[in-house]
């Protein structure tokens, strides 16, 4: 199987003002479709400076990165736009959907940008939200629906796209325990069905649910484990 | 993302931010209502004033007495008395000339029965009609006859007969003028008021009559004159002024001593006058306009800012800088789009209700509102581009982090 994320030597240097903040010190990674990794380590390890490099919103200093195969170092800004709208999914901490906007168009934003016609957009943002199990909030805002709620949106949001990968930047991190284990339900779905998924998170016992957790101290791997005892969340948790 | 796209993603955000969005459009729409109706009432007034200096007459020469000079002070227009009857016989000798109407003007007290009036008193001849276009309405002006046999007759305006009857008709009935009886022989089609004078606010009697009976003296105050036609006007004018200077027996060294005023130089007077204020005005507004636009970068501005989060979402979704550029320049250019409309539709009511209610003339000609709805666009397009821009260089990392 080919790797769906492929990184060399990856460096990412901070400019904050004459000081220089080293995020990420040299991280060489493989990541194999269909895996469901979860990268741990103390804050300001440099979790999330690899998350944006990974979701193409930010760009490594110096180093190697190829997702699905495509060399995201040398892509410019549209380029890395259009990665980021056909080939990515993100789920964020703060879910970050746009308010006074809709469940549904929200989640039709990335089909939008990517030309999708308006007919076919809404089908497939109601779908998404269907999967996730939210088809009777199709019509709230953000401000009308639960953290769990909106979580679930800005995952059919991430989905809508069919994204060759899901990352999720401590995506329960705003979330309690009942609900986190609900939404890591869905992110087992989804890599059940084959989606590869990595997410962040400082909780021992959420990234147990996923298949592989890769340790960060200090902007550098320091392991990269198999979960032995990995733990599944009852679908019918889920469902209700 | 498609032009169409775009259009619809503006719109819902000028929706979804109703205050915010009035309170931009609020300058361009101040600025583009002031600039309609500084306009229209700039065009109103020029318009009001062409048409009662063409309301006096056609191709009118106004000749009136010379200025007297004491020491070196000029004592201004008409404080000679140099003007006669013989002299006004003498212009309508010319072949350009088709008429002459000498005028003494006073005030007088009318009374008709218990009622009691005060108007504007002009004695005149029987030409008075055609050349200051004037119209009988009912009955009849008087005739030569009348005029030269000093009859106590009198032609009304409708403002006097308002006045002094009451639905009855006055022809044929005896007014006393200043303890004089006369009888009134005609009314005055209305002319409606210009300026500051009422043209329907006045009587009129023959000129002899007027002045042995009435204002005394052997001196008219003006004499109206009317060109045979548009081109006969310099000849007219050359014509009356040797007639006078040889009437007053002035040598060739000698300065009028009276002075001919032509219809033209009234109107290009006042034309100047009231294109000046025009182009005044319209700076006026045109200024708010662009103040108008300044607002509306400056709130596009803080829209950036304040949405700072919502670019950063919408390009980690996969917006392009152009998406972003374009969703934010074409929410510059409706906003000020609608509040040109808006301000055009106010502009137009405004003008509508200064002369409704002020009555002052205003003309709204389609040219101000293409001029203001095209600014409109262009502040927008103007102001628009720097905030767009703003928000299309925003990096999507920075702009996620944004708190
Ligand atoms: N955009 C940025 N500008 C400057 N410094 C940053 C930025 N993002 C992260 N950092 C710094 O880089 C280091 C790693 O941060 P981060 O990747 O957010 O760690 P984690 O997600 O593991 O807490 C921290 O010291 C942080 O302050
Ligand atoms: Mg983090």
């Amino acid at each position: 199987m080919r790797p769906v994320i492929q990184m060399e030597d990856l460096k990412k240097r901070y400019q904050i003002g004459d000081q220089e903040i080293q995020a990420l010190r040299g991280v060489s990674l493989s990541i194999e479709t269909g895996d469901f990794v979860a990268i741990m380590g103390p804050s300001g390890s440099g979790k999330s400076s690899m998350m944006n490099v990974i979701g193409c919103l930010d760009k490594p200093t110096s180093g190697e990165f190829y997702l699905d195969g495509y060399p995201v170092s040398q892509a410019h800004d549209d380029e890395l736009a259009e990665i980021r709208n056909q080939k990515i999914g993100f789920v964020f901490q703060n879910f970050n959907l746009l308010p006074r906007t809709t469940a549904v168009e929200n989640v039709e934003l990335p089909l939008l940008y990517a030309g999708t016609p308006a007919k076919e957009r809404r089908e497939r943002a109601i779908q998404a939200l269907l999967d996730v199990g939210l088809g009777e909030r199709l019509n709230n805002k953000p401000n009308e629906l639960s953290g769990g709620q909106q979580q679930r949106v800005s995952i059919a949001r991430a989905l809508v796209n069919d994204p060759v990968i899901l990352l999720a930047d401590e995506p329960t991190g705003a979330l309690d325990t009942k609900t986190s284990v609900e939404i890591m339900g869905i992110f087992q779905q989804l890599n059940n069905a084959g989606k590869t998924v990595i997410l962040v998170t400082h909780e021992p016992d959420i990234a147990e649910y996923a298949k592989r957790i890769v340790r960060f101290r200090d902007g550098q791997i320091v392991s990269n484990e198999i979960v032995e005892e990995r733990r599944r969340v009852l679908l019918e948790e889920v469902i209700t | 993302m498609s032009f169409l796209e775009s259009l619809r993603v503006s719109f819902r955000s000028i929706k979804a931010n109703g205050l915010r969005s009035v309170l931009t459009m609020l300058g361009i729409i101040i600025g583009v209502a002031a600039v309609i109706a500084m306009v229209a009432i700039g065009e109103g007034t020029s318009a009001s004033v062409a048409n009662q200096i063409n309301g006096l007459g056609s191709n009118l020469l106004i000749v009136s007495p010379g200025q007297a000079t004491q020491g070196r002070v000029s004592l201004g227009a008409g404080s000679l008395n140099t003007l006669t009857l013989a002299d006004a016989e003498k212009i309508a000798e010319s072949e350009a000339v088709s008429g002459v109407a000498p005028s003494v003007n006073g005030r007088a007290q009318i009374v008709f029965g218990s009622n009691n009036y005060s108007t504007m008193l002009e004695g005149t001849t029987e030409s008075f009609p055609d050349v200051r276009n004037v119209q009988v309405a009912d009955g009849r002006f008087f005739s030569n006859f009348e005029v030269r046999k000093q009859m106590n007759v009198a032609v009304v305006g409708t403002e006097v007969v308002n006045n002094l009857f009451t639905g009855s008709s006055p022809i044929g009935q005896t007014i006393q003028i200043n303890r004089i009886p006369f009888s009134i022989i005609g009314v005055l089609k209305s002319q409606g008021s210009s300026g500051m004078t009422n043209n329907d606010d006045r009587i009129l009697i023959p000129v002899t009559t007027a002045m042995s009976r009435l204002t005394g003296g052997k001196n008219v105050g003006t004499i109206y004159v009317s060109a045979a036609s548009a081109n006969d006007m310099e000849k007219a004018q050359q014509d009356t002024r040797n007639a006078l200077r040889s009437q007053h027996s002035l040598r060739p060294n000698e300065a009028d001593d009276f002075r001919i005023t032509s219809q033209s130089d009234i109107l290009s007077t006042a034309q100047e006058v009231s294109s000046s204020m025009t182009t005044l005005l319209s700076g006026i507004a045109a200024i708010s306009l662009i103040v108008g636009g300044i607002g509306v970068m400056n709130i596009m501005l803080v829209s950036v800012t304040e949405r700072t989060r919502e670019i950063g979402i919408r390009k980690a979704i996969g917006a392009k800088k152009r998406d972003i550029m374009r969703q934010f320049l074409i929410e510059a250019v409706t906003l000020s789009l609608i509040g040109g409309v808006v301000g055009i539709l106010l502009g137009i009511g405004a003008a509508l209700g200064v002369s409704k209610l002020g009555g002052m003339a205003t003309a709204i000609t389609i040219s101000p509102i293409l001029y203001a709805f095209l600014t409109s666009t262009i502040v927008g397009v103007v102001f628009g581009v720097y905030p767009a821009r703003k928000a299309a260089q925003l990096k999507p990392i920075d702009a996620l982090r944004y708190e």
